[in-house]
């Protein structure tokens, strides 16, 4: 059962921020999709290799050579709010 | 007009090549069609079929439908997101590059499930897409807008993505052809990302030989993804006629699972028309596929919650206006552009990414994913396929499943254990069947499933019993029938 408190610290690790009623609902929702979930958790799977990736993966490798990247003002076109050649966002502290 | 949207993409493709028909008449009958739009399947129609960076000098493909989780240069793409409002990608996609190479003109975006999260396309930001077999039903998804333009007659054929089952149970419910690649097969550079691992680029068309021959265009290596190997090989088109000496297997494990009646009906009768054809049908075990949902449910938000940190309201996208801090934009930006099934899926992954319980899920869920592919290994040691019912039941109502997360997941019962070992899978139009709730006839997908990069044979015998089944009921005249 995932409790409000969870569901508090969980949004603020993913960088959401929930209505009171978004929060109710979502720890039941979460709580009953993490029960059907638990069953793998009691699976005996101690000798078995994890999968992160299903193919044979090779490192693709390429000369070091300098090239021209994105022009920056092709780059600023969809920013909501650029200035100066840059990204402007507010202040990261509070007043 | 009529007559030029009776053909096939291919069929199209040989008149264009041969001189018999005329690739820009061609190409505006399409653009005309897909203007009579009434299911919601387009988020965005190039009007006169070609705009700016996407655009088509010498049309010799039929025009496709694009899901809007492609970036096309200096043309909106959403992925069905408020947060992507208004996005215009300074670059284009290397599946929908490819397609613009071979001379396919771009007809428009699809609509889908908000960043591909979804089975039923009601997770959209701009409204779900309505079934061209029953408007009160679903198209599926995630790719519902492209699956219903193609059913629905509003595109030749169209690309979409599976990350668990959205090209296939889209064109399980709309009575069309959908592949997912192996994973690896088409490059995703471009392609809004969902689930890394698991994402894959595959064509949803109205036959086997339409899908042969856009997988042919769309497959590849390509430098701006180093997973994508391509299809060692290349394809060809099919022409198998029977299916002697193939061994089809069917899991065991599919005499308890739930499937409606009348999807089980004609899954049975496919089999059948399989022995028909010169096929064995033989009995295979997937003893870990039951873990399938839950260990699916458990990667797949995990990399989203991941992949979807970059929307922050910085770099493009919509901003929240907010008068304070820069946590309280990010937090505010996101909780208002995201919808509900994002943020729900965003919890979860974070959650299971989280100290104390990264190795009872993430780690747990890994191993399953290992034992499935494993399941599948010793399977394709004994057949050459495996078959299932490529979803549960037929198209379900519209609202009947939004309140209630999970039953919306389960519906992704068959279809997620092939995602997770990577392999291909393609469903065809096996027949029609009743709702379990009665009412009238609706399409039926059976899938196959095929060892990884084995594609070639995959379609070939897809052809051939697609060929035998001979499905010709459209929307609107084969419900009943």
């Amino acid at each position: 059962m995932i409790e409000r408190e969870q569901v508090l610290h969980v949004a603020r690790l993913a960088r959401l921020r929930l209505s009171e009623a978004e929060v109710e609902r979502m720890a039941g929702e979460l709580s009953g999709i993490l029960e059907h979930v638990d069953r793998i958790s009691e699976l005996d799977l101690e000798d078995v290799k994890p999968t992160s990736h299903v193919i044979e993966l090779e490192n693709v490798l390429r000369p070091d050579e300098p090239r021209p990247s994105w022009p920056r003002e092709v780059m600023l076109e969809q920013a909501p709010d650029p200035a100066e050649g840059a990204f402007r966002v507010p202040s990261p502290q509070a007043e | 007009m009529g007559e030029l949207l009776e053909l096939t993409a291919l069929g199209a493709h040989r008149a264009m090549v041969a001189g018999e028909i005329s690739a820009v008449e061609y190409r505006d009958a399409w653009v005309e069609a897909a203007a009579a739009d009434d299911l919601n399947a387009y988020l965005w129609r190039n009007e006169d079929g070609a705009a700016g960076a996407i655009a088509v000098e010498r049309p010799c493909i039929a025009p496709i439908a694009v899901k809007d989780i492609f970036c096309t240069e200096s043309a909106p793409t959403t992925a069905a997101s408020r947060i992507l409002e208004g996005y215009r990608p300074p670059y284009t996609a290397t599946a929908v590059r490819r397609l613009i190479e071979a001379g396919a003109p771009i007809l428009g975006k699809t609509n889908m499930d908000e960043f591909a999260m979804g089975s039923s396309n009601e997770n959209s930001a701009y409204g779900p897409v309505l079934n061209p077999w029953d408007r009160a039903r679903v198209p599926g998804g995630s790719s519902g807008g492209s699956a219903a333009a193609v059913a629905g007659g509003l595109a030749p054929w169209a690309i979409g993505t599976d990350t668990g089952g959205s090209i296939r149970q889209p064109a399980s419910l709309c009575g069309i052809v959908g592949l997912k690649p192996t994973y690896g097969a088409v490059s995703r550079y471009g392609m809004i990302a969902f689930a890394s691992s698991l994402d894959q680029c595959g064509p949803l068309t109205r036959d086997v030989s339409d899908a042969a021959l856009l997988l042919a265009i769309l497959q590849g290596r390509d430098g701006c993804d180093s997973t994508s190997v391509g299809i060692p090989g290349g394809l060809r088109l099919p022409d198998r006629e029977d299916l002697s000496g193939l061994r089809f297997g069917v899991p065991a494990e599919l005499a308890q699972s739930t499937i409606d009646a009348g999807v089980r009906e004609v899954f049975e009768a496919t089999l059948k028309r399989i022995e028909e054809l010169g096929g064995e049908i033989a009995e295979v075990s997937l003893p870990n596929a039951e873990h399938g949902i839950s260990a699916y449910y458990v990667i797949a938000p995990a990399e989203a919650s991941s992949n979807l940190a970059r929307y922050d309201g910085v770099r493009y996208g919509m901003r929240a206006e907010v008068d304070g801090d820069l946590i309280e934009m990010y937090e505010t930006t996101r909780s208002e552009g995201f919808g509900a099934e994002v943020k729900r899926r965003i919890m979860l992954g974070a959650y299971a990414l989280s100290s104390g319980y990264y190795e009872a899920y993430y780690g747990q869920a890994q191993k399953v994913r290992t034992r499935i592919a494993e399941d599948f290994s010793a399977a394709f040691a004994d057949v050459d396929f495996v078959v299932t019912p490529t979803s549960p039941s037929v198209a379900f109502g519209l609202g009947e499943k939004t309140a209630d997360p999970l039953a919306m997941y389960l519906n992704d019962f068959f279809t997620v254990p092939m995602s997770l070992a990577g392999i291909p899978a393609i469903s065809i139009p096996a027949g029609l069947a009743e709702p379990g709730s009665g009412g009238s006839r609706l399409p039926v997908g059976f899938q196959i499933a095929a060892p990884a990069f084995a594609e070639q044979r995959l379609l070939d015998a897809a052809y051939a019993l697609e060929q035998s089944i001979g499905f010709d009921a459209k929307p609107g005249e084969g419900a009943g029938g």
